[in-house]
């Protein structure tokens, strides 16, 4: 008898087949997911997602015989009040009710949903697949500065910190066994033998003996245990890394007339563009940024749960923007995103500033900058579309220019996601 | 420990292992002394066994590759390791303890999760109950071959991984998936089939594809010679397709098997993968067919070893319970109104059937002597079920053992459901007229051919568009399901290429109640 431990095997034997199912499914499972999206909480999306997908396009089909017609017959167990001759009213259902019980259940055919989990990474690849950053060649050109030290091999000199012994030790033995040099337990053996001889009397062998202790002996003088030959030493390169850390900056309009829905519909947005970005940076700072007449920067829970009064000065916002990235985030260390979400209000004289500011410092700083404009239902849902906002026309004026800025009118959390497509479908980011 | 008490009745010493903890040294120790049990008391004779410790999440990796250590890629596998994952997560199902593998050695997965209790158990119900029905069962001697199994399979990953690399994923994936719907039709039912021989079947492999072509045009050569008689003469050319059908092997039982060797336009790999499901399906029919007897053989021997090791002393009174109540609930049968009643439990069933033998072997009712009078009371418990383990399957087994005594523990009664009739008839309950009726039709609802669709090649339209006729006998009335037929032909197709015809024909009338068609595909 043999007991093995299987257990430091590896798992996931089945992953490549579980791939293989998911790539199979992958319309219908993507569909799950689209709507999926619409119904739950976008910070659920770090968790799995539980998907049921129709059995349509990964049913296994074998023949079976139907469930109805025909002339069955069946032993049961458990019988408590029949008698033989019994008469029993069909069960609603039709014929056979559960007759051929076992047959049906097995194969699951007729199932119309099939249910499982999809990991974290898995729902986030299928959220994600055609997606892409925009503009991200740039940012491998432009933010490639710190540098990195990586093993390149050995080198014959280097300092002693990088001393290499365990290859410098391979190269002596190499080179001590090739030259045949003697070990010491080897002359320790044969002085301990020459010493035997002497004490038994054998001068001739005792001479013999000691002559090849002697030609031992100069051999380990004449070689070296470490020749300088031997030494090696590390090396290292100093290779330049891409950045692989980012910045987004979340800038809401927080004044009276943003509803708890608008607030809602932004967060989504924010939430999707985090998940998004983590996806792709090791690090991602969240700086949020809230503002009335006047802006300031605030903790998460504020950012989205904390009501302000006042007017809406827009440029407030953008200003506070700017002092973060000039104190802590500087554009040659970090890719800056950046989210705007705003009912449209803004007070009117602020338009130039606003527009000066965005177009002429922040973007030039920013990998992206998407603004979305939350708007109440009813004003999109009519078919007459009401006349754009006033910070939609500032805004409007500096997109063409600028291929980092992007704008979009969200009116409904199913256009979340739609929406965020359109910004970062891979289409858009060759363009 | 509460039960040291009791124990020390029959002296503490003895005791092989305490607390719920395992470790290699206890396994070991507890595998010497149910192996004292099984081979020196019950006379089991087993392949030599090997017991791996896996994790839970190898055992779904197990679980979804059919329970075998290897398998070829494919997405269905993938799909049966979401559902179970999806359930075992949510705490729908619980695994199993154990899988053991009809291959020499035989392999028992055990899980580390399991207390040592659990272990006991499973040891004495996989490493020597279903070790002992596999390695002695005459189904299993005469279809599988225990000790080439693992090299097949190994042999068939590689094959696959190789195929998909030489001719696309996609495309080994469309085979594989017509070649899996016809799964169940894919097992030589009666005659004796070779034993698997590794090297023969790569060096068949390797010949196929070097004569690929050359060896399957039968079916081309026919067409042009039924063609070319029958301009001459009628009865001539009848005669002549009648030899060449006979030469094709028709009627042919084994669907998979046919296409293997005659479907005119299937490239050698493909016929490959055809044979490699063929013969995975061919490894897992006696499975099938001895399901009850298999589960009924192990739950029998744990059931026994578990009770000698007590009675030795060698576990303590509340390892004892603990496997009884786990014992107690895979033989629970629900009765047909219970909500969880879902078929008659095989554990349940083959535990009671083997209980009863042993029972009328050495303590038999005048009842007993009646109805089995060649073994009641002869004393011999144990070789009487090592003569039926070795040679019964799960119909025949019912047929010949059993008993009036285990159709009244059950309460069994039949019923009768004729779509024609008004009403549903219960045609026999367990009393004296009944239990010959009830033994009959509950053997046959064990019996797999009348389980499973009786699907057969019946001919190839040889002179016409080479459109295949399948034939499904049907019995009672009862037609196949009509979307999974249309789905399995159209999958068919697949590999025969030309157009598909499945008539079912009643079995005492021999009219055609249905057909469905699949036309061919360019």
């Amino acid at each position: 008898m043999n007991i093995i431990d299987r257990r430091p095997n590896p798992k996931g034997k089945s992953l490549a087949n579980r791939q293989r199912f998911i790539e199979r499914a992958k319309k219908e499972v993507k569909d799950a997911i689209t709507d999926a999206l619409k119904k739950r909480k976008l910070g659920d999306v770090d968790g799995g997602e539980k998907v049921s997908i129709p059995t349509r396009g990964i049913s296994e089909p074998v023949f079976r015989t139907s469930s109805r017609g025909g002339k069955r017959e069946q032993v049961l167990p458990g019988n408590k009040k029949f008698i033989s001759g019994d008469q029993i009213e069909r069960p609603s259902g039709g014929g056979g009710g559960g007759g051929r019980g076992e047959a049906s259940a097995e194969d699951g055919g007729e199932q119309d949903a099939f249910e499982f989990m999809l990991s974290k990474e898995e729902f986030l690849d299928l959220l994600f697949e055609d997606l892409e950053l925009p503009n991200l060649t740039k940012t491998k050109l432009k933010v490639s500065e710190t540098m990195q030290l990586t093993r390149a091999g050995y080198a014959h000199e280097g300092t002693p910190a990088n001393f290499s012994i365990r290859r410098t030790m391979r190269n002596s033995m190499a080179r001590r066994i090739s030259l045949h040099r003697p070990s010491p337990s080897e002359i320790e053996a044969m002085e301990q033998e020459l010493k035997a001889l002497e004490e038994s009397g054998d001068t001739e062998g005792a001479a013999k003996l000691r002559l090849e202790l002697e030609t031992a002996v100069m051999r380990t003088k004449r070689f070296a245990y470490i020749d300088p030959v031997d030494v090696r030493y590390n090396r290292f390169d100093r290779i330049p890394k891409p950045n692989t850390q980012a910045v987004m900056f979340c800038l809401m309009d927080v004044s009276g007339s943003m509803t708890e829905a608008m607030k809602d519909l932004a967060k989504r947005f924010f939430l999707l563009l985090h998940v998004f970005l983590v996806r792709r940076y090791k690090t991602v700072d969240l700086v949020f940024i809230r503002h009335t007449s006047n802006a300031q920067e605030v903790d998460e829970e504020t950012f989205f749960h904390s009501r302000e009064t006042g007017g809406t000065i827009v440029s407030t916002a953008l200003e506070e923007m700017m002092k973060v990235v000039q104190a802590r985030y500087s554009p040659d260390n970090w890719n800056i995103y950046a989210a705007q979400a705003s009912d449209g209000d803004n007070y009117s004289e602020d338009s130039d500033r606003c527009s000066q500011l965005l177009g002429g410092e922040l973007l030039p700083l920013t990998q992206y900058f998407a603004y979305i404009e939350v708007g109440a239902e009813a004003t999109l849902r009519h078919g007459f579309p009401s006349p754009p906002t006033d910070l939609w026309r500032t805004y409007a004026t500096i997109a063409p220019q600028h291929e980092n800025f992007a704008m979009r009118k969200v009116a409904d959390p199913s256009q979340i996601y739609p929406v965020f497509h359109d910004l970062f479908s891979k289409d858009r980011a060759d363009a | 420990m509460p039960d040291t008490k009791l124990n020390s009745i029959v002296g503490d010493d003895k005791i092989l292992f305490t607390g719920p903890e395992w470790d290699f040294e206890k396994l070991r120790v507890v595998y010497d002394a149910i192996e004292d049990i099984a081979i020196n008391e019950m006379g089991l004779d087993v392949y030599p066994n090997q017991i791996e410790v896996i994790t839970s999440e190898q055992m779904l990796d197990a679980y979804a590759s059919v329970g075998l250590p290897l398998m070829y890629r494919h997405w269905s596998f993938g799909k049966h390791f979401a559902r179970e994952e999806t359930l075992y997560r949510r705490g729908y199902q619980g695994l199993a303890y154990e899988i053991v593998i009809n291959s020499s050695p035989c392999i028992s997965y055990i899980m580390e999760e399991n207390s040592m209790a659990m272990q006991t158990l499973v040891t004495a119900h996989a490493a020597f109950g279903h070790n002992h029905f596999f390695k002695n069962n005459f189904l299993f001697r005469q279809w599988t071959d225990a000790g080439g199994i693992l090299d097949y399979l190994t042999f068939a990953r590689d094959f696959v991984a190789h195929a998909e690399e030489s001719y696309g994923a996609d495309e080994v994936e469309r085979t594989l998936d017509a070649a899996h719907a016809l799964m169940s039709h894919g097992v030589h039912r009666y005659t004796r089939r070779p034993k698997l021989n590794l090297f023969e079947e790569q060096q068949r492999e390797q010949d196929r594809r070097q004569f690929a072509e050359e060896n399957f045009d039968d079916i081309w050569r026919t067409a042009q010679l039924a063609q070319a008689t029958a301009s001459i003469d009628e009865k001539a050319a009848e005669r002549e397709i009648a030899a060449i059908r006979q030469k094709l092997g028709l009627p042919e039982e084994n669907i998979l098997y046919f296409l293997e060797k005659r479907a005119p336009r299937l490239a050698p790999w493909q016929r490959e993968l055809v044979r490699i499901t063929r013969h995975i399906s061919q490894y897992f029919y006696p499975q099938k067919q001895t399901k009850m007897m298999n589960e009924g053989c192990a739950t029998f021997v744990h059931y026994e070893i578990i009770h000698r090791l007590h009675e030795k002393g060698l576990i303590s009174d509340g390892t004892l319970l603990e496997i009884m109540h786990s014992h107690t609930s895979v033989v629970s049968q629900p009765e047909f109104d219970d909500q969880r009643y879902n078929g008659i439990n095989p554990y349940a069933l083959g535990f009671a059937m083997m209980n009863d033998i042993k029972r009328i072997c050495l303590n038999p009712t005048q009842e007993d002597r009646d109805w089995f009078p060649d073994f009641a009371g002869n004393g011999d418990a144990y070789g009487t079920l090592r003569y039926a383990w070795a040679n019964f399957r799960d119909e025949s087994f019912v047929l010949q053992y059993l008993s009036p005594r285990v159709m009244r523990d059950f309460r069994m009664f039949k019923m009768i459901d004729d779509a024609e009739a008004d009403a549903i008839v219960i045609d026999a309950i367990h009393e004296e007229r009944g239990y010959k009726e009830i033994r009959r039709s509950l053997a046959r609802q064990y019996d797999l051919s009348r389980h499973e669709p009786d699907i057969q090649v019946r001919d190839v339209d040889l002179a016409g568009d080479r459109c295949l006729v399948l034939s499904h006998t049907v019995h009672d009335g009862i037609l196949l399901d009509e979307g999974s037929a249309r789905a399995v032909l159209e999958n068919l197709s697949q590999l025969w290429h030309y157009g598909i015809r499945l008539e079912e024909v009643d079995v005492t009338t021999d009219r055609v109640l249905k057909t469905h068609e699949v036309s061919a595909r360019h």
